[in-house]
């Protein structure tokens, strides 16, 4: 489904990615983790453009991504993507949130943007609250609805920044059971988190980074149990001492 | 711009001396007025700051008055209005002042005092910005309330306003252009004067537009050395 | 000395006909304004050089000059720029209201320009991610997303922007203009009754613009987004 070819990307005259290779079936679910400063959020912003890449290619599903390539409508239209700062649109209510990537990107008729704006909050839980504002909800609640949103456009990836990281610790669990459910629905899905728990239960592999690099990639049980590199062994270490 | 440099029709000299002049009596009314307008406008939002009393109706009655009423309206009043209703000798002293000063001293006085009303503003907001346990550090070591604000915490909050009264230093130059409705002949009623003599409309409001953006960008970089210059090591600064 | 009410009576139709046109040049000057600010604001961000430079001196030239400057050149230029645009080759005369409006419209769209700029700055950053995330061109981002909470986030800024072009259209007065103070000087200067008419001018002012901030500063508390 993704597959990341010697991708690399400079700021300046720091590289923040360095020839980073890996592949994703159709289906899987791929955890990210790795001290801060690694690059996690800047490597899974350029599978959906969010970040241009200077060398390298990423193809997902039938779509190149290289340097230079600049119509990205059909990706964002295959990829979603759930930020750690949520971003909801402030000004409009839950329910427009869902609905206006669906009328305005894909032009979708307004009746049914909006049956399946209501499914899909029902799905994550949010029936009641359709007319509310962003603002009137709280952190784990706004996650779920930006859940949602992504899943508007019917996307065959689904790309998560840290959704847990800005909420407070009560929250995090209903954010991670609407994940869970995703996963189990057979989404193909890429978290960046540090949320061990979930990424032991549900991911299919770990890629662990650490300096712009992918240091060590493992199926999720072989990662925790038996990680082979001393950075990924110390950054374990470090975690779940909690 | 070879206008400059031609004869004026009353012989004595040349545009450019019409234009010194105009400018000369620009920066003369705006540096008066901002000095008037820096010491009333601190007075004045200090004491909106005090808790109780009279003191703080007064300040905030005058600043309502002089934010409300257009700069061209009180100009109109300082000039024609107040010498009517003063008692009658003091009214005629005023009315016989000497032409340029006639008009320069009610100008400087009402420029002066509608920009206080701004600054009192500002000095206000730049005040209630400070966190309240500065007052009360200030209160524990024993100062009086005019050491506590003139050490403590006017230094702290001119530094908050400064933005905000660089745009006020910028917009006092402008504002002079409204003392020529009472005949002081500042710089762009010299433009307006030039045009009339010589009907080179382009040239003679050209030279004064650019003068302005001179002052605008001269009063910028002056505010903006004193922003670094004051500025205190490792305080928040708006950066990252 | 005494106030003369009879003349301030007879003089009221005058007057409120003044107002009328102070309160027209408001209107123009706020919709004019905000609309071309706002395609200013727009411009700076533009990723076109040419564009964004040009919107950026406009800016700064008109917000460095007095508004009486402006005046007197539009005044004195539109009719000039008129003719030589329609080949007359002589200056063409233009009503005096049309080059107020003008005039305003330029002037305050460069004050409107930062406000609105500023309201664009103080959307947080991931919003335009959001945008781009959800595949949303950028006409629509800003059109749907982006203006309507860049315009929510300075509205009391706007208003008293407003509050100002309000009293701004008193400068008129250079160019014989008859709003509500060209009206009152006008009778002051017919009948000698100087004291009265600056004196209502100044309160009819006052109390528009009172008003106005007062009700400014009850919308400032009403504008959050009723957040938890």
């Amino acid at each position: 489904m993704i597959e990341i070819n010697n991708v690399s990307k400079f700021y300046g005259s720091f590289q923040v990615l360095k020839s980073c290779n890996a592949s994703i079936a159709r289906g899987e679910v791929v955890v990210i983790c790795g001290p801060s400063g690694s690059g996690k959020s800047t490597f899974i912003k350029t599978m959906n453009g969010l970040e241009t890449i200077d060398s390298g290619e990423i193809i997902v599903g039938n779509f190149r991504l290289a340097p230079g390539v600049t119509n990205l409508a059909t990706l964002r239209r295959t990829v979603g993507m759930v930020f750690q700062s949520f971003e909801l649109f402030p000004h409009l209510t839950v329910l427009s949130n869902v609905t206006i990537a669906q009328t305005k990107v894909l032009g979708r008729p307004k009746a049914e943007a909006e049956e399946k704006a209501r499914s899909l909050l029902a799905r994550v839980g949010l029936s009641a609250h359709l007319m509310k504002h962003p603002a009137q909800l709280s952190g784990g609640q706004q996650q779920r609805v930006a859940i949602a949103r992504a899943l508007a456009l019917d996307p065959e990836v689904m790309l998560f920044d840290e959704p847990t990281s800005a909420l407070d610790p009560e929250m995090v669990n209903e954010v991670l059971d609407v994940m869970t459910g995703l996963a189990r629905q057979g989404m193909t899905m890429v978290c960046v988190t540090h949320e061990m728990g979930f990424a032991r239960g549900v991911a299919n592999q770990v890629f662990f980074m650490d300096g712009g690099e992918i240091v060590e990639t493992a199926d999720a049980a072989t990662f925790f149990d038996d990680p082979q590199s001393e950075r990924a062994k110390a950054f374990l270490a470090k975690i779940l001492k909690h | 711009m070879s206008l400059l440099f031609e004869a004026t029709p009353d012989g004595a000299g040349r545009y450019l001396d019409w234009i010194i002049d105009g400018l000369a009596w620009t920066l003369g009314l705006a540096l008066g007025a901002w000095t008037i307008a820096l010491v009333v406008g601190t007075l004045v939002g200090v004491i909106r700051t005090l808790p109780r009393g009279v003191l703080p109706r007064i300040g905030r009655i005058y600043v309502e008055i002089f934010r409300n009423i257009p700069l061209l309206v009180q100009m109109f009043f300082w000039y024609f209005v107040l010498p009517e209703l003063l008692p009658a000798r003091i009214g005629m002293a005023i009315k016989q002042m000497d032409p340029p000063w006639g008009s320069f001293v009610p100008a400087l006085i009402c420029l002066g005092l509608f920009t206080a009303a701004r600054i009192a503003e500002q000095v206000r907001a730049g005040l209630q910005a400070l966190p309240g346990g500065q007052a009360q550090a200030a209160h524990a070591l024993g100062f009086d309330a005019g050491g506590m604000y003139r050490l403590i915490l006017l230094p702290q909050a001119f530094r908050i306003i400064l933005p905000t009264l660089t745009n006020e230093f910028m917009t006092i130059f402008k504002n002079t252009s409204v003392a020529l409705t009472i005949g002081l002949v500042e710089l762009t009623a010299t433009a307006r004067e030039i045009n009339e003599n010589t009907f080179r409309t382009f040239d003679a409001f050209g030279v004064v537009t650019i003068i302005y953006l001179l002052i605008a960008l001269i009063a910028w970089q002056v505010m903006h050395r004193i922003e670094q210059v004051a500025r205190l090591p490792g305080a928040a600064s708006g950066r990252g | 000395m005494r106030v003369d009410l009879a003349a301030l009576v007879s003089a009221w139709p005058f007057l409120m006909k003044g107002l009328w046109f102070t309160l027209e040049i408001t209107l123009v000057g706020v919709t004019g304004g905000i609309v071309f600010g706002s395609l200013l604001a727009v411009a700076r961000l533009s990723q076109n050089r040419l564009l964004s430079g040009f919107a950026t001196a406009y800016v700064n030239l008109m917000r460095s000059i007095p508004l009486i400057l402006v005046i007197f050149w539009v005044f004195f230029l539109v009719p000039w720029a008129i003719g030589w645009l329609t080949n007359h080759g002589r200056p063409v005369a233009v009503g005096a209201s049309l080059t107020i409006f003008v005039t305003f419209v330029l002037f305050e769209a460069a004050y409107y320009a930062e406000i609105v700029r500023a309201g664009f700055r103080s959307i947080s950053p991931g919003q335009y991610s959001a945008c781009e995330a959800l595949g949303l061109s950028k006409l629509n981002a800003y059109i749907y997303i982006l203006f309507p909470q860049a315009i929510r986030n300075v509205l009391p800024i706007l208003l008293t922007q407003t509050i100002i072009l309000f009293q701004d259209t008193s400068l008129v007065y250079v160019i014989s203009a008859t709003d509500l103070l060209g009206a009152a000087t006008k009778i002051a200067q017919r009948d000698g009754r100087l004291v009265e008419m600056y004196l209502t001018v100044g309160v009819i002012y006052f109390i528009f613009c009172f008003a106005a901030s007062q009700f400014v500063k009850q919308l400032q508390g009403r504008l959050s987004y009723g957040a938890r």
